[in-house]
């Protein structure tokens, strides 16, 4: 049989890229053919956040205090961003362990196909996912009044949530890539209930007792969230400490160390599986 | 004529644990073999390793004239897999799971399209239109696994217990799709637990036990070594089974290794030489007093062949190596 596009070992370097590319968008594609297939498992998990949103502006915002002033939905909707974000180490998680587990990693793996694709699709896919799910969160903002500032800095907080998103996309492929067992993820999930808790998504840190304020300050995501609600020009609540003043510096610098620790794990778990 | 597989000292392990211990395994092509052997045999890590999945500890292993630890991409284009489970998507239709894997194969979008719809025709599968595959059948979605094993036209396809967890129906159906793949010309190596299996389907059967080769030949050749014919008794009384069997067989003459079978009334005695041997036993249990009800004198089955030589019989000295 003629195959057009042919791959053997001897390709060069330009054309195993140029595969890579393409084969990463193939696997991507096969997540954006389920979501036309089951719009309502998309439209469930995206308005998770907007039902936690409303939950929290209306049924426990009447009894929080920012610190500092200001009024509670302006403070929280960066949070219930960087939230999301935080979320979606679940759905990579999921779709990582379901794939191993039935055997479509493996046949991707025996596949003449850049290796690569495996991952890197289901990167794409999410972050593609990411995206949809922050805009389906800012219209639900947006409709219960929130107004954030300029669209120069929202658009640098946008860039910083999604970078926070890449960080836990690839501990969700290494957490997934780790077990075959898809009865893990719910362990996981419940885990990520208190580390955002255990944050200033919620109430400032400074409304925090002393050691629990520290930890909230250096939680992976707080950096995030303080730097998100001054680009968008909402109540910061900051306790003043290091990390409160250096918060875009941490939105940056904790992502990037993360994304870097777990796609070196992520491809070392990866190329384990030949073991 | 050239091996489409070819094995030799291949050997695996995982810590201390030797799960392959030097295999040797010629395919000529367009054969079928059949991989047979109980559960931790060892079946399922020789597919892995001849399929690039996994990577050997030792030995050299060439699948389509190709070495697979040179040039696994090679050996990816020019095999196809069809796993344990079915490895296909349960939430895309048939064709967009064929079309996926056929553009992972980088072939271009149009063939891409060409290719599923000619291997949905050759599995049956035309009809199911833009019906999820969760939806199918487990006979159905195997079909589809197979077709997904299919897309390059593979010159050898690994199929690792095709039929496993397939009712009656489904295993007829997976049966005659590799029947007719066969016909076309493809080499085929598949594992299998089911002697019926190996029986209905392959030219040669390689018996596996411990990581090890432990028979080979023609399913005809591997009964015939096992060998020579077996008397069936039915005793009338279940508790003299026992005994009857041990009588029986010195009577029989059987050499060593021996495997006289008694449960309830029935006893089953391998037989060294026919001759004379009915009258021997039936004497010999009549001066034992145990009454005799039938008697059958019959060749070895493949089933009790494959039970001797992988079974709890063994002599010990083999197990411990």
């Amino acid at each position: 049989m003629t195959a057009s596009g042919t791959w053997t070992d001897d390709e060069t370097l330009a054309a195993r890229l140029r595969w890579a590319l393409t084969d990463a968008g193939t696997v991507a594609g096969r997540d954006v053919a389920h979501w036309r297939r089951q719009p309502a498992a998309v439209l469930v998990g995206a308005l998770f956040p907007v039902l936690l949103l409303l939950m929290f502006v209306y049924l426990l915002g009447g009894g929080m205090v920012v610190p500092g002033g200001g009024d509670y939905r302006d403070f929280l909707v960066p949070g219930m961003l960087a939230l999301a974000m935080v979320f979606g180490v679940e759905a990579t998680m999921t779709a990582v362990v379901t794939d191993t587990s039935r055997g479509i990693t493996d046949r991707f793996r025996s596949l003449p196909m850049a290796p690569s694709a495996v991952v890197a699709g289901r990167c794409l896919a999410d972050m593609a996912s990411s995206v949809v799910g922050l805009a389906v969160l800012v219209a639900a903002a947006l409709a219960i009044g929130w107004r954030p500032a300029g669209p120069g800095s929202a658009l640098a907080a946008f860039g910083l949530l999604l970078l926070l998103r890449l960080a836990f996309l690839w501990m969700g492929i290494y957490l997934g890539l780790l077990t075959r067992d898809p009865a893990t993820v719910t362990a996981v999930q419940i885990l990520v209930w208190p580390f955002v808790f255990l944050s200033n998504v919620f109430i400032a840190a400074s409304a925090m007792p002393g050691w629990l304020a520290v930890a909230a300050e250096w939680n992976p995501v707080a950096g995030t969230v303080t730097a998100v609600r001054d680009l968008f020009g909402a109540p910061v609540g900051s306790g003043g400490g290091w990390a409160s003043e250096h918060a875009l510096l941490l939105a940056v610098v904790w992502p990037v160390v993360l994304t870097v620790v777990f796609a070196v794990l992520s491809v070392r778990r990866f190329q384990a599986l030949s073991r | 004529m050239a091996s489409a597989i070819s094995v030799a000292g291949l050997t695996k392990r995982y810590g201390e644990k030797v799960v392959l211990d030097d295999v040797d395994l010629l395919v000529a092509q367009g054969r079928v073999c059949a991989l047979l052997g109980p559960n931790g045999a060892g079946k399922t890590t020789a597919v892995r390793i001849l399929t690039t999945l996994t990577r050997p500890d030792g030995g050299r292993v060439e699948v389509a004239g190709v070495d697979v630890l040179r040039q696994p991409r090679t050996v990816r284009r020019r095999i196809g897999l069809i796993g344990q489970q079915p490895a296909v998507d349960d939430v895309l239709d048939a064709r967009q799971n064929l079309v996926l894997f056929a553009r992972l194969h980088h072939l271009g979008r149009r063939a891409a399209g060409v290719r599923a719809d000619e291997l949905l025709e050759q599995v049956g599968l035309a009809d199911t239109g833009t019906k999820a595959v969760r939806l199918f059948s487990g006979g159905m979605r195997r079909r589809l696994d197979i077709a997904a094993g299919l897309v390059l036209a593979p010159q050898v396809l690994f199929l690792d217990e095709p039929t496993t967890g397939l009712d009656p129906a489904g295993r007829r159906d997976v049966w005659d799709a590799i029947r007719a793949l066969v016909a076309g010309g493809t080499t085929v190596l598949l594992t299998t637990q089911y002697l019926e299996e190996a029986e209905q389907l392959a030219d040669d059967v390689c018996v596996l036990d411990g990581g090890r080769v432990v028979a080979r030949g023609t399913p005809r050749e591997l009964t015939a070594a096992i060998g020579g014919d077996r008397l069936e008794l039915v005793v009338a009384d279940p508790g003299r089974a026992q005994e009857a069997a041990a009588l029986a067989e010195r009577a029989a003459g059987s050499g060593p290794p021996a495997d006289p079978v008694g449960d309830g009334q029935r006893v089953v005695v391998p037989v060294a030489r026919r001759r004379g041997v009915v009258g021997n036993v039936v004497r010999a249990l009549d001066e034992a007093g145990i009454a005799v009800d039938d008697v059958v004198l019959r060749p070895t089955t493949l089933d009790e062949a494959y039970l001797r030589i992988t079974g709890a019989d063994r002599p010990r000295t083999e197990v411990s190596a």
